[in-house]
């Protein structure tokens, strides 16, 4: 992905599905990429960071990490907003607790949580005001990574 | 000539209020582009032959055999024969290949042969065993006052070990850089801390002149004091390319070697002894302390710290041992310092059966210049902890399997304004630039720019275009010490002052009057008091074709930057006593840094102090094994993090307006990782009645202490 696409917004930093940072949506559930094999995901969808935000405007959970400031150096971040995406897509409403259990799978270094926290309730708030694009199978919640 | 000065509070657009960072967008979008991003058309990749021994000599190198496998581009002796190595994982044998499996395969067959030396790997023990005597290294000790009689009066000694081990800083972009030559001249992408330093060093190490290198880094994926040099493996990337006719050459440790070899925060320990008079009056200190941390040995944290106890004895040992060696991590002595005051400073009001808050308030005098401040911080923490109507003596907060406690404690950091030089300019279309060598590693450093230029033309932070991180732009120092958002800030506020000036000079004549007539203000360029007659875009007209081009630096004239913030915290902990788990409920930092830029990063300094503060205080903690000479957990599976989880509510307050502003900006980026240690382990403390000596707070750590206190 990072190297034969140049599809580099996901990152490589713990190479054994602990960081997460190299989240992507695999038909619209979230996966550590570093875990998956290519030929596994054969025919499948792979939904990566740059694919966000059509038309250049942010979608709603890139807009609240970066009103919530829920990044420092970035590293994490894109896997952060992916995990997000695949979070919010399972879980449209959460709770405080659903989101410090949801979101657990993946690590920041410089310490962005509070940030990161107030931003997943944002993005869940402003995507529950927007309506559903048609065709998007909700799923139901799972919460199976906590 | 101009004054500079910060605008007063009332006239303030953006200065102190809350802006999102101008790089957000990028970052999370996946746009922002970071050494390991960095793929070049023609580009190779490099793996590193590392020792597998904690103290050994190199016998010898053979790489013929890596030489033939497919692939292979370049080898580079980093450490050749007869070099003594002193810890595992460090650098031998550099290999570039194709790609980075024909790189991995040549790497491992490359055959070094060593004679193995002994190894002392572990730290807990200020003793080492015989052969390891010369490992001990043991400081004059420092006397302040009589230390004797300070004991004789006191009317209350305490005496107690605490610790803390060595951790790693566990950057999530590992160290490395991708190097290329063009002719005589480098290019050189790496994940650095320090752009402008990078082109001195890779200069002098490679005896190249520094105008045919060019370092470039745009973004940081972390780096904690970690990444201020070019490192070994720097230097290597630089010297395979030139040997595979100047292919760019990417080289980034591996995640393995990141945590064993790319970052390590001494540990320290200590005697402590300290005495007081009943009212809680501090008498006399005293304390052995010892530290260790690769090579170097340990640092010597500042004891006691803050408080200058009348009558003091200290006595430092560094102690060598073959980890990979210390690296300056956020806050550099302070955290070990902190935790080895305040805890025995909690332990000795318990014994007064006194409240350490008032401990601390009786000793303010002890503080020098910066009492009134704490005083007041003191008061705030206590509001927003409400610990005065809460706290109770150890042990006593609760009752049952799950008891909770509370704990303070305070620090202080320079956080002074480095050098920093930066140009500035205004185009004839209205459009600015800013260009300085810096680099934001997470702290701001392109939104501080951004902000004050904004702020001193009226403008919008996006309007100004910032371009750092390239070692060809006016140099800057490196990002540590938290000195980058006060020299960046003091820089660019001269720049834009002085290029105001020469911008209103310009257009004084269209307008019909002098330059020290105009002003200004959201809506353009006009005579004081009166409207605006040139918008922002008209009166940059003025200049014509030539763009007006200004530099800043900073130190300068004026008080725009000053040293020296302190903080208080105050942590409310849960711990289980059945499991010996502690959970975070609440922790308060009050923090002063001066006049704040931008509250929004700010707080996220602080933030992320505190969060990597819960980290080192209950899970960090580089495991070491005795026999293998290695780290057991250099990976993120059992190195543990802070998880989004395990934070609690979080309580920052930044001490602002009246008396904190008038002294310019002073960093922030540290003072906050320093107390998290000593507030928690003294809420632990509180909630068990017993105190857990070492850090982390783990539940083995937790459960031993209890064991120890019901004997």
């Amino acid at each position: 992905m990072r190297e034969f696409w140049g599809l580099t917004g996901a990152k490589r930093v713990c190479d054994r599905a602990t960081c997460g940072a190299c989240t992507v949506l695999v038909d619209g559930k979230r996966e550590y990429a570093c875990a998956l094999l290519a030929i596994d995901v054969q025919d499948r969808e792979i939904t990566t960071i740059e694919s966000l935000g059509a038309n250049g405007d942010l979608d709603p959970v890139q807009q609240a990490f970066v009103d919530n400031d829920a990044l420092q150096c970035g590293f994490c971040t894109a896997g952060f907003v992916m995990s997000c995406k695949g979070f919010l897509a399972e879980l449209p409403s959460p709770t405080h607790e659903d989101i410090l259990k949801g979101m657990s799978g993946n690590l920041c270094r410089c310490g962005t949580y509070a940030g990161i926290q107030q931003a997943v309730a944002q993005a869940a708030a402003a995507m529950a005001a927007k309506p559903r694009p048609a065709g998007l199978k909700i799923r139901r919640p799972n919460r199976s990574r906590s | 000539m101009s004054q500079y000065n910060w605008p007063l509070p009332g006239q303030r657009k953006l200065i102190g209020k809350s802006v999102s960072r101008v790089d957000g967008p990028a970052k999370v979008s996946g746009k922002a582009t970071y050494t390991y991003d960095v793929n070049l058309p023609g580009m190779i990749y490099a793996k590193v032959v590392r020792c597998p021994f904690a103290h050994a000599k190199v016998k010898s190198i053979d790489t013929t055999a890596a030489a033939k496998m497919p692939g292979f581009r370049a080898a580079f002796v980093i450490q050749g024969p007869g070099t003594e190595i002193f810890w595992a994982g460090d650098d031998i044998v550099a290999i570039a290949a194709d790609d980075e499996h024909s790189a991995e395969m040549a790497a491992g067959s490359v055959d070094v042969k060593y004679t193995v030396l002994p190894s002392l790997v572990l730290d807990a023990n200020p003793n080492p065993p015989a052969p390891f005597a010369s490992y001990r290294k043991p400081m004059d000790p420092e006397t302040v006052g009589d230390v004797k009689a300070g004991f004789s009066q006191s009317d209350v000694v305490i005496e107690s070990d605490y610790g803390m081990p060595v951790i790693t800083h566990c950057c999530l972009e590992s160290h490395g850089s991708v190097a290329a030559w063009t002719n005589d001249a480098l290019q050189v992408h790496i994940s650095t801390q320090a752009v402008t330093g990078i082109a001195g060093q890779l200069s002098a190490a490679l005896k190249v002149p520094q105008n045919k290198i060019q370092v470039v880094t745009q973004y940081v994926g972390g780096g904690y004091g970690a990444k201020l040099a070019a490192d070994r493996w720097g230097l290597a990337a630089a010297q395979l390319s030139k040997q595979a006719g100047g292919a760019p050459v990417k080289l980034m440790l591996d995640r393995h070697a990141e945590q064993e070899v790319g970052g390590c925060r001494p540990s320290a320990y200590a005697h402590v002894k300290v005495g007081a008079k009943s009212d809680g009056t501090l008498m006399a200190w005293q304390s052995e302390s010892w530290s260790t941390g690769g090579l170097g040995g340990g640092s010597e944290p500042p004891l006691p710290y803050l408080f200058q106890i009348p009558n003091q004895q200290r006595q430092h040992t560094q102690i060598v041992n073959n980890i990979g060696s210390a690296r300056s991590m956020r806050g550099p002595h302070h955290p070990q310092a902190c935790l080895l005051t305040m805890s025995a400073l909690d332990d000795l009001a318990d014994k007064l059966k006194m409240d350490p808050v008032k401990l601390l308030m009786k000793n303010m005098n002890l503080l020098a210049a910066r009492s009134a401040i704490y005083r007041q911080e003191l008061a705030t923490a206590d509001q927003l902890m409400q610990w005065s109507a809460r706290w109770k003596p150890r042990g006593t907060m609760s009752s049952g399997v799950v008891r909770q406690g509370l704990g303070v404690s305070m620090h202080a950091w320079p956080g002074k304004a480095h050098n920093f030089q930066c140009t500035l300019t205004i185009n004839p279309d209205g459009s600015v630039l800013v260009k300085a060598a810096s680099q934001d590693i997470g702290t701001g450093t392109r939104t501080v720019l951004a902000i004050v230029a904004a702020e001193t033309f009226a403008l919008s932070p996006e309007n100004i275009q910032v371009a750092i991180g390239d070692s060809t732009f006016p140099a800057s120092a490196a990002s540590g010490g938290s000195g980058t958002a006060g020299g960046a800030a003091a820089a660019v506020r001269r720049a834009s002052v002085d290029a105001l000036a020469a911008l209103f000079q310009k257009v004084a004549a269209a307008l019909g009057t002098t330059a020290d007539q105009l002003e200004v203000g959201e809506q353009g360029i006009g005579v004081k008091g009166g409207k605006p007659i040139l918008t922002w875009r008209q009166a940059c007209s003025k200049l014509g074709t030539l763009p007006l081009t200004m530099s800043g630096k900073n130190p300068g004239p004026g008080t725009l930057a000053d040293s020296g913030a302190c903080g208080v915290q105050m942590a409310d902990v849960s711990v289980d006593t059945g499991t010996g788990i502690v959970r975070i409920n609440k922790i308060v930092a009050v923090q002063d840094c001066g006049l704040i830029i931008d509250q929004k990063t700010t707080m996220s300094q602080v933030y992320g102090c505190l969060i990597m503060g819960v980290g080192y205080s209950l899970y960090e903690e580089k495991v070491m094994d005795q026999n293998l000479g290695r780290m057991l957990n250099a990976n993120l599976e059992f190195y543990r993090l802070c998880g989004i989880g395990d934070i609690g509510e979080l309580v920052v307050h930044l001490m602002t307006g009246s008396g904190y502003d008038e002294r310019g900006v002073i960093g922030c980026g540290e003072p906050a990782v320093i107390s998290p240690g000593a507030a928690i382990s003294n809420a632990v403390a509180n909630a068990l009645g017993v105190r857990v000596p070492n850090l982390p707070l783990t539940p083995d750590r937790v459960l031993a202490a209890l064991g120890r206190a019901d004997q």
